[in-house]
């Protein structure tokens, strides 16, 4: 399989990664590269064979549910480009 | 006095013990090497002069009462990719520019509890995306190794580049790292450095900015077998906060030193010769054969018929992964914003500046695979694939074999902007054709010098063990090290 300009257009729009045509047209021909080298799988049998789900065999760990953390507001947003009164500040998003 | 950054950690250990200098004057010894090297090396993103003497000052406080911990007053470098902090924290990429997080990774904070002095983060490929440390926003890192007679600066490997250069210029006693698809271990073998990926879930992931969740761990980059030893044993832990963490006691693997190897099956896989593979690598491995031969361990050929898709299903998991897990950079909660005309305008553009091409190139190729109509025909295929593999090592295991010797990596260090590495990324991703199947199958994999090629520049034999045999590891490497005597640069910067 390989992807052409339109389509890399729009899983950069899924991805949220603004490109103009020039980085479109470059990752097109990047993304074939890999697209090629990855389509080697399909020769495998993989006929009755599970996908991996965990690499090492554990048991999810489980814990009360409860309140174990909070009171942190301040923490949470101090990275943040804006914030006001420990929220964080978007473009608006409804009219 | 002798130049106090050449000693070993097990040394530095022993002689803080004994009062024959301070950990601040240790600490101090890097600080100075530091300032003085990174210019020419960019192997620190940050240094942390106030905090390293502040910890060095408590580290001499609790040398004299008595109560030191197991790396009292050691100075280590830390990957930028850990938390750490009030301190930069930016995984070498510019969207997360100005993040100091308000937390400290588990891997950190217990080598902190263990009386470690932090001299800061450390130069990596951006959010461990590269081998060669070249895709990091704050530019290469230079290799200290150089071809003889050559001054052409080389990369150090990467993701974990700045790591291993510090380690081998003698700018940190050693260094935390990741390794996703070969992040300590190649960088490792490109710098003489001794690196260990241990088991997926030995090390906690709990402030590690994550790269694709189900392939990375957390090790170290270290002068020698029993250094890198020391720290795992101190980065390791069971963590409540990180689910796949697993619930087993750390083990003293410094014990592990010493141990015969005589009797001990090595497996030595077929698949592992590739094709167009250099001579030198070849005789490299055959040299590793016979060390461990002569050390009185039975040599076995076995197969793993799988090795050959792992380079393949990795660069689909890896990247759908990281597709997910690289969501949250939106320009709203931390680091880089990006103004817009509307709230997805800022999220594109935000990202678009803040991502560097090959984080850009690997989230791409995640979402499609990803995409609605693809992921069966990807990402499920890669999955059952990842399945195969790790049932080779099984098989191999259940078989009686101990641990698997191989190369580890296909050449020694190439050249900072190599044109025929920049010409197509697939060749850029072959660097980790020894290493990933490992991370595939979340065993535990250790780097260790073997010897130098023509040009006189280091590379690296790989161990490859049992789900949570790192002493295996320590065991084997450390006959290899013994064998194979250890490689220091010639000091140019």
């Amino acid at each position: 399989m390989s992807v052409d300009i339109a389509t890399v257009k729009h899983v950069a729009r899924l991805a949220r990664i603004a490109v103009d045509d020039a980085d479109a047209e470059r990752m097109t021909g990047e993304l074939n590269a890999i697209l090629g080298f990855v389509e080697q799988l399909n020769k495998v049998d993989v006929t009755g064979v599970e996908p991996m789900t965990s690499v090492i065999p554990m048991e999810m760990k489980k814990r009360q549910d409860a309140v174990t953390d909070g009171g942190k507001a301040a923490d949470i947003v101090a990275n943040a480009p804006a914030t006001e009164d420990n929220f964080f500040q978007v473009p608006k998003v409804v009219e | 006095m002798t130049d106090l950054t050449r000693l070993t950690i097990a040394e530095a250990r022993s002689k803080l013990k004994e009062k024959e200098f301070s950990a601040l004057e240790l600490t101090n010894a890097y600080l100075d090497a530091i300032d003085a090297a990174n210019p020419a090396l960019n192997a620190y993103v940050a240094v942390t002069h106030d905090k390293a003497h502040a910890m060095a000052e408590a580290a001499d406080k609790r040398l004299a009462a008595g109560g030191a911990g197991a790396l009292e007053g050691i100075p280590l470098g830390v990957k930028d990719l850990f938390a750490t902090e009030g301190v930069h924290t930016q995984a070498g990429s510019h969207i997360l520019d100005g993040f100091e997080p308000r937390y400290e990774s588990t891997v950190t904070a217990n080598l902190w509890a263990d009386g470690a002095v932090m001299l800061g983060k450390l130069n990596m490929d951006e959010f461990a995306m590269g081998s060669s440390n070249e895709t990091s926003y704050y530019g290469p890192v230079t290799n200290p190794w150089r071809a003889k007679d050559d001054n052409k600066a080389l990369v150090p490997g990467g993701s974990s580049g700045g790591s291993a250069a510090a380690v081998a210029s003698w700018l940190c006693a050693g260094a935390t790292a990741t390794d996703t698809g070969g992040s300590i271990r190649q960088p490792a073998a490109f710098t003489g450095t001794v690196g260990i990926k241990p088991t997926y879930g030995r090390c906690s992931r709990w402030g590690t900015v994550a790269f694709a969740s189900s392939l990375d761990q957390a090790g170290p980059i270290a002068r020698d077998v029993r250094d890198a030893a020391i720290l795992l044993r101190s980065m390791a832990s069971s963590d409540p906060k990180d689910t796949t963490s697993v619930t087993q006691d750390v083990p003293d693997y410094e014990a592990a030193l010493g141990q015969s190897v005589k009797g001990l099956k090595i497996g030595i896989p077929k698949e592992y010769r590739m094709d167009g593979m250099p001579d030198e690598i070849e005789k490299l491995w055959q040299q590793g054969i016979a060390w461990m031969k002569d050390a009185g361990a039975e040599i076995v050929d076995i197969s793993l018929p799988h090795t050959k898709y792992a380079l393949p299903a990795y660069y689909i998991v890896a990247p759908a992964e990281a597709s997910s897990n690289l969501a949250r950079y939106d320009g709203v909660r931390y680091g880089l914003r990006v103004p817009g005309k509307d709230i997805i305008d800022m999220y594109e553009k935000t990202r678009a500046a803040g991502f560097g091409r090959e984080v850009k190139r690997r989230v791409m190729i995640g979402t499609y695979v990803l995409s609605a109509g693809y992921y069966d025909a990807y990402y499920v295929q890669a999955q059952k694939v990842r399945t195969l593999i790790k049932k080779d090592f099984e098989d191999v295991f259940a078989a009686g074999v101990d641990a698997i010797l191989t190369p580890a990596t296909p050449s020694a260090a190439f050249g900072i902007a190599d044109e025929n590495m920049a010409s197509d990324p697939v060749k850029m991703y072959l660097n980790d054709i020894f290493t990933v199947t490992v991370n595939m199958a979340g065993l535990p994999g250790i780097a260790v010098p073997g010897g130098l090629d023509a040009k006189g520049l280091p590379l690296g034999l790989q161990l490859i063990g049992r789900p949570f045999d790192e002493e295996m590891l320590f065991r084997t490497a450390h006959v290899i090290e013994q064998a194979a005597g250890r490689f220091e640069p010639t000091k140019w910067w």
